[in-house]
């Protein structure tokens, strides 16, 4: 049940389209009362709006089964697995997430993601996606105790993958429902060990879902962490306040920006509402960072 | 010599200070020994050589000892079954004790060669305590090497730790209060309270810990901001980055 991927050039278009109507006049009016702006490059709230980045999926739609057929795919459903074998008693983790690891070495080293195979002429990178780990379809107890039996076996795993992945052509994304887990010192271990950590949060149910300033997104994407490989820098982008919009065809992720303050009845309580929700924006206008305390330079 | 470098890191990465260390001993001509948990061998040496260091020479010439931790581990478990006498430096990952790595470190270091002085470098320890390792373990794993390496071979200790205001993992926590205590020299790095910005990538504390010599000496603090370049890291004084001059 995978969502069909758009292959052809007409949303691309589409996208085009769009953006041509809304382009901005030729010329700049001078600024006069926020001349300090007047250099600063335009604010792109989404970077899709010339150029086609990234892959598309139509979500009304299903893969074609073909598609599916030729390309060579692994799965593992721990409820169908095999017991494990008694070496893997010594590896003092879940059963769960040692066959797993097994799973993943087993198929790295037959199929020569990890090298030993110099006479293979294709060289792809092999992907693996995990859902939910940590949830208790993986036998660990970390989402539903406060108290976890074997906190240990999930960084453990983690570790383990990261070997594998290291000495592999391949590349991992794993889902973790974090709200579920209950022990915060559990999720900042996760996140020494993982070289990316990105962190979707839905304004379904909670206050901010009638807060205005959120009014046109559907939840917040934080970027916790980037990975700095190989390098004594990293690739840190300017904004960190992302807001993601799931319609119909598309997932955006945009850069949230906070919309003039053009209410009638703007006193000081509203401002204080928003600038709640605000202080942690970081974007260039400085002005609205009330009430923070610190100031570096 | 014979001093114990603590280095911290909190809402930011202090690896760049690892790097530093690396290339700045093995271009003083120390033998090191160099335990590195959580990236491979091509990562540092990559960075290394921006730095003007070749990693992988320097372990041809047995100046460097590289336990490479993830790759040890693959070892030890989808390895063959190990030779008697010859226990893996990673054994605390089915066994929980530390006793093995101290062992690799001891007999890196203690070998008579033509090297100055011996140091440890380890990043980061606070990924024995997601491997297993009771925070206790780390302890004493770190009061031997010192002893070995600080105390017996008059050399060097550099650590890497993390650590996190308001954080709740207490296990880390404790590790990281008590080496503090014990540390000659802490260097931490910060990222701004103020949140991210381009042209200041954080503030650096070093603490000289005048106090563990003698009794009536205050430490020393002297803060720093830096920006991390690609070959370089560049220090001033708070408030006078480039960008603002």
């Amino acid at each position: 049940e995978l969502p069909a991927p758009l292959l052809d050039d007409s949303h691309g278009k589409e996208l085009g389209d769009e953006a041509a109507a809304v382009k901005p006049e030729d010329f700049q009016d001078s600024m006069k009362i926020a001349w300090r702006y007047q250099n600063l490059p335009k604010m792109e709230v989404s970077p899709t709006t010339h150029t086609k980045f990234g892959h598309y999926y139509d979500i009304s739609k299903k893969m074609s089964p073909e598609l599916c057929q030729s390309v060579k795919l692994h799965s593992f459903y721990l409820h169908e697995e095999l017991p494990f074998e008694p070496k893997m008693k010594t590896w003092n983790m879940n059963s769960g997430y040692a066959r797993l690891l097994q799973s993943i070495q087993r198929i790295i080293s037959q199929e020569g993601f990890d090298g030993s195979d110099p006479q293979k002429k294709q060289r792809n990178v092999l992907r693996i996606g995990i859902q939910s780990l940590g949830s208790i379809l993986w036998g660990d107890d970390v989402c539903c105790s406060d108290t976890p039996e074997d906190p240990q076996s999930l960084t453990k795993f983690l570790y383990v993958l990261r070997g594998l992945l290291r000495k592999s052509l391949s590349a991992c994304i794993i889902t973790m429902p974090a709200h579920l887990i209950q022990n915060k010192a559990i999720m900042e271990r996760v996140t020494n060990l993982s070289d990316m950590v990105v962190g979707l949060e839905s304004f379904i149910g909670s206050e901010r879902e009638t807060n205005p300033l959120y009014k046109d997104y559907h939840g917040l994407v934080h970027v916790h962490q980037i990975p700095r490989l190989n390098s004594l820098i990293c690739d840190v982008s300017d904004t960190k306040d992302l807001a993601f919009r799931l319609k119909r065809k598309q997932f955006t992720i945009e850069r949230l920006h906070l919309p003039p303050d053009l209410s009638d009845t703007v006193s000081r309580a509203s401002k204080q509402d928003l600038a709640g929700s605000a202080k942690l924006l970081s974007s260039g206008c400085g002005a609205m960072a009330i009430g923070k305390k610190h100031l570096d330079f | 010599q014979g001093k114990f470098t603590l280095l911290r890191d909190t809402r930011t990465d202090g690896s760049f200070l690892v790097h530093h260390f690396l290339s700045f001993y093995l271009r003083a001509g120390c033998k090191v020994c160099f335990v590195a948990l959580l990236q491979s061998f091509s990562h540092y040496n990559i960075v290394a050589q921006k730095l003007g260091v070749s990693l992988a020479a320097a372990k041809e010439r047995g100046q460097l000892v590289f336990l490479e931790g993830l790759k040890s581990c693959l070892d030890l478990l989808f390895g063959e079954e190990e030779q008697p006498g010859q226990p893996s430096p990673l054994q605390f990952l089915s066994t929980c004790d530390l006793r093995a790595l101290f062992d690799f470190v001891r007999v890196s270091l203690s070998a008579a060669d033509s090297w100055k002085g011996p140091v440890l470098l380890v990043d980061d320890l606070s990924v024995l305590l997601s491997l297993g390792a009771a925070p206790v373990a780390v302890l004493d794993f770190i009061h031997y090497c010192r002893v070995c390496v600080c105390c017996q071979l008059k050399g060097n200790v550099v650590v890497l730790v993390h650590s996190n205001e308001d954080s709740e993992d207490e296990e880390n926590e404790l590790v990281v209060n008590s080496l503090c205590h014990h540390s000659d020299l802490i260097l931490w790095a910060e990222g701004l309270a103020t949140g991210f910005c381009k042209d200041v990538h954080g503030q650096i504390k070093i603490i000289k810990r005048l106090s563990l010599r003698q009794a009536a000496e205050q430490d020393l603090v002297q803060i720093y901001q830096y920006k991390i370049q690609d070959r370089n890291v560049t220090f001033f004084a708070r408030g006078l980055s480039a960008a603002v001059l």
